[in-house]
């Protein structure tokens, strides 16, 4: 079964690096809209600037996204092709709806948007921005309503061998979807927020270009404020959903062996997966009823017990998500998440008294703080899907029944190990390309008239 | 009409599309680095596809998703048993998508002419593989009794599919060439011209090379109008070819297109209704009725597809009307 290990650790670094890029899409596009907004409504030339900077940032990052997103519809066929066999009268609408709705009027209004400086009227030439930031976050909706059906299943029958859509509307109101979305979507806007304050933080230290990038860390820091604190809020939300229609993740990602009532929060737990049980842990007592209950009581049902009625339901196996993977991700993102909304209301409260530019210290902290959406977005991702195993779709189709039974091991080590190494690669090449870029500063950008002269490669002539 | 008759046509229509559109830019991607002898050229030979490429890529992931949708074990079967041939292109589109974004952000010459070949390579690789699958799909591959892909990655390469990978390869190198005479200035247009006439001749016996393999190979033939539609794909392609002699470039260019358009409905129409040939038992094949989902699902996708086709062709007619003059040294801002 080394195949599926080998197609697992293809999605997983496939997906993870896709999602590295993907946040800031979604949440620097809708920036980037306002700060062209405010160009068209100002007239003033240093917000047409200001965006043009950004822009250029944005374009390096969404072709990466791109790029690395094709890879994510064709792998669905390649490497799990019986999970595409049994679910694609369900996966396959919303991917081809996110296609027709989404991709298209992104692909094509960016295009504009690039190209149409000089051919657009100026409100035309925003509202190209609008839809594409529109459209990436419609693209959002699309491909998480189909992951939502994974973690959640509704609206289907089970029937000719496979699982059939019965109900549309269904499937686009799971209620796991309206826990994630959002949360998705705002964790978006984090990383554009951090992403913005963090750069325009480091112009600030180094005093250059500071009337583009006082515009600049305001509405980063603002972004940042706003969305972390509602990233939290629906992530708690979600959370409380998961406790009480997903326990098993629940109990996974607290450690929680032995149901309890009420339940204690473990903030540090050293788990022991073999004896299934903590070594030890710190926790307070009542809190994790609280979190999910609203109040100090409530039973919160623990792994063994899980377990055991999971194999009474679909048969002996193990049906426990790896839990100290599970425990650690959750409290790296949450941690991330406190640290950002920690920083950005310090950072607020010093703008407001007017003393953010002279203080290196958090200008320096905002600008080390760069990693911590990306860190949060990723242990978000894999706490989610993690915490499926070993489901492929919760309770429907287990993870080795999905893969594609026609390859070899060394199809998929050919595959994962090319991939790895050329995002590796273009890694290199984005980070030296957006290094360039903050060094240079926002300067107009021209292209080398003199032509380098380099003659072109001759077939013919 | 049965929804998996409309699903069938649609799935012929995207991928249609797709070749038609993205055909000319991975012609105009795989005569970069030669066509541009100095670096103002060849950013210009990139902004003639600059703000339409990735609009047209989307007519390949829509096909896809539509695959996906409509018919499961074909997305199934066939990205499953082309394993390594998509991995392949996948990197080749990888690389593309990221080359067109970079190129330019360096001034270095190294840098540039890196991305330019990471372009050609980006488009010509694709191109040759859609060839490949294309002629694989209606030749048919060994898929067994549990629809599942029982060859390797050889199993997809024969004299039949490699002329059919090349043929593609050179119609779009063709259709490129062509699209670029209507969207370059002076001196550029010519040799884009001389280009064409060139290719021309060997693409136009690498056509009836594959043509001439499909009758022996596959039973194309056995189909009306995927005989008609091949041999009209012949004649267009002809008529293209005289008339880019003519310099009439926006004929020729609409004719080279048609050649497209009818090659592909040949080849659906000569696969109706299957969508893989199965070459180890007619019973094996995939057809629209043992692969597609259920009413319910095509229904609902039906709907969709039949509201918002129109509306994206509607909005990138559009941007085709924006950026409809010719390429200038003088605007490229980029």
């Amino acid at each position: 079964m080394e195949e599926i290990l080998l197609g697992r650790w293809q999605f997983g670094i496939t997906t993870v690096y896709h999602f590295l890029f993907v946040p800031l899409t979604l949440g620097l596009s809708v920036l980037l809209a306002i700060m062209e907004t405010m160009y068209v409504q100002t007239g003033n030339e240093l917000y047409k600037k200001m965006t043009k900077f950004w822009g250029k940032l944005f374009l390096v990052n969404f072709a990466m996204g791109v790029a690395t997103g094709i890879v994510q519809e064709f792998q669905f066929g390649m490497n799990w092709a019986e999970y595409s066999r049994f679910m694609g009268d369900i996966f396959g609408a919303p991917l081809a709806l996110e296609a027709l709705t989404a991709f298209f009027l992104e692909s094509t209004f960016l295009g504009l948007w690039i190209f149409g400086w000089d051919k657009l009227s100026k409100k035309m030439h925003m509202t190209c921005m609008w839809i594409v930031a529109f459209s990436s976050n419609l693209s959002a909706f699309w491909i998480l309503s189909a992951n939502s059906f994974m973690q959640s299943p509704v609206g289907y029958s089970l029937q000719n061998g496979r699982a059939e859509m019965v109900d549309f509307p269904a499937l686009i109101t799971n209620p796991y979807l309206w826990g994630q979305f959002p949360h998705t979507v705002l964790g978006g806007l984090v990383t554009a927020g951090v992403f913005v304050a963090a750069i325009s933080a480091y112009y600030l230290l180094k005093q250059r270009h500071l009337e583009i990038f006082r515009s600049s860390v305001k509405i980063g820091l603002a972004c940042m404020f706003i969305s972390t604190f509602l990233v939290m809020g629906t992530g708690h939300l979600q959370a409380q959903y998961l406790g009480k229609h997903q326990p098993m993740k629940m109990a996974s990602m607290e450690s929680l062996w032995e149901t309890a009532s009420p339940a204690p929060f473990a903030i540090i737990a050293v788990t022991d997966e073999v004896n299934k049980r903590n070594t030890s842990e710190v926790g307070i007592p009542g809190a994790l009823s609280l979190l999910i209950y609203d109040k100090m009581e409530g039973e919160v049902k623990g792994l063994n017990e899980l377990q055991a009625a999971a194999e009474a339901k679909y048969g002996p196996g193990n049906y426990m998500p790896p839990v100290s993977q599970s425990f650690w991700s959750f409290r790296i993102m949450v941690l991330a998440g406190l640290w950002m909304a920690i920083l950005s209301a310090w950072s607020l409260l010093l703008l407001y008294k007017n003393k953010l530019e002279t203080n290196t210290t958090v200008l320096t902290l905002l600008l080390w703080s760069l990693p911590m959406p990306y860190i949060a977005n990723s242990t978000g991702w894999i706490l989610t899907e993690g915490g499926r195993q070993p489901w492929i779709v919760v309770g429907l189709q287990k993870l080795n029944a999905a893969i594609s039974t026609n390859l070899t091991s060394l199809d998929i080590w050919i595959s994962l190990i090319g991939f790895t190494v050329l995002y590796g690669v273009l890694a290199i090449a984005s980070i030296y390309l957006v290094r360039k870029f903050v060094l240079a500063g926002p300067v107009e950008h021209q292209p080398s008239l003199s032509g380098v002269a380099k003659k072109g490669a001759t077939l013919w002539n | 009409m049965e929804l998996t008759m409309i699903w069938f046509v649609l799935v012929g229509v995207l991928f249609t599309g797709f070749f038609f559109l993205e055909g000319f830019d991975y012609g105009v991607g795989m005569l970069l680095p030669f066509l541009g002898k100095n670096d103002v050229e060849r950013r210009i030979i990139i902004n003639s596809i600059g703000p339409v490429w990735d609009g047209n890529e989307v007519w390949m992931i829509t096909a896809g998703g539509a695959l996906f949708a409509a018919f499961p074990h074909v997305y199934a079967t066939m990205f499953s048993g082309f394993y390594l041939a998509l991995f392949i292109m996948l990197m080749a589109l990888i690389v593309r998508a990221v080359a067109f974004e970079f190129r330019s952000k360096d001034e270095s010459s190294l840098w540039r002419s890196t991305w330019d070949w990471m372009i050609f390579i980006g488009s010509a690789v694709p191109a040759l593989l859609w060839g490949v699958a294309v002629t694989n799909l209606i030749q048919g591959v060994p898929i067994n009794a549990k629809m599942q892909y029982a060859g390797t990655f050889f199993d997809l390469l024969s004299p039949y599919t490699l002329v059919g990978g090349v043929a593609f390869l050179l119609v779009f190198l063709f259709h490129g060439a062509l699209f670029l005479t209507l969207k370059v200035q002076g001196d550029l247009i010519e040799r884009a011209r001389g280009v064409a006439t060139k290719i021309g001749l060997v693409t136009a016996i690498a056509f009836l090379a594959m043509v001439g393999l499909t009758y022996t190979s596959t039973d194309l033939f056995n189909s009306t109008l995927a005989t008609v539609a091949l041999l009209s794909a012949v004649v267009v392609f002809v008529l293209s070819y005289i008339l880019t002699w003519a310099r009439k470039f926006g004929w020729a260019f609409a004719m080279s297109g048609l050649a497209i358009v009818f090659t592909t409905t040949a080849f659906f129409s000569g696969l109706f209704p299957r969508l893989m040939v199965s070459s180890l038992n007619p019973a094996w094949n995939l057809t629209i009725y043992n692969a597609s989902s259920s009413a319910y699902t095509l229904n609902i996708m039906t709907y969709a597809a039949l509201l918002l086709v129109p509306i994206v062709l509607v909005y990138q007619g559009y941007t085709y009307w924006v950026f409809r003059k010719r390429v200038s040294e003088k605007h490229l801002e980029y």
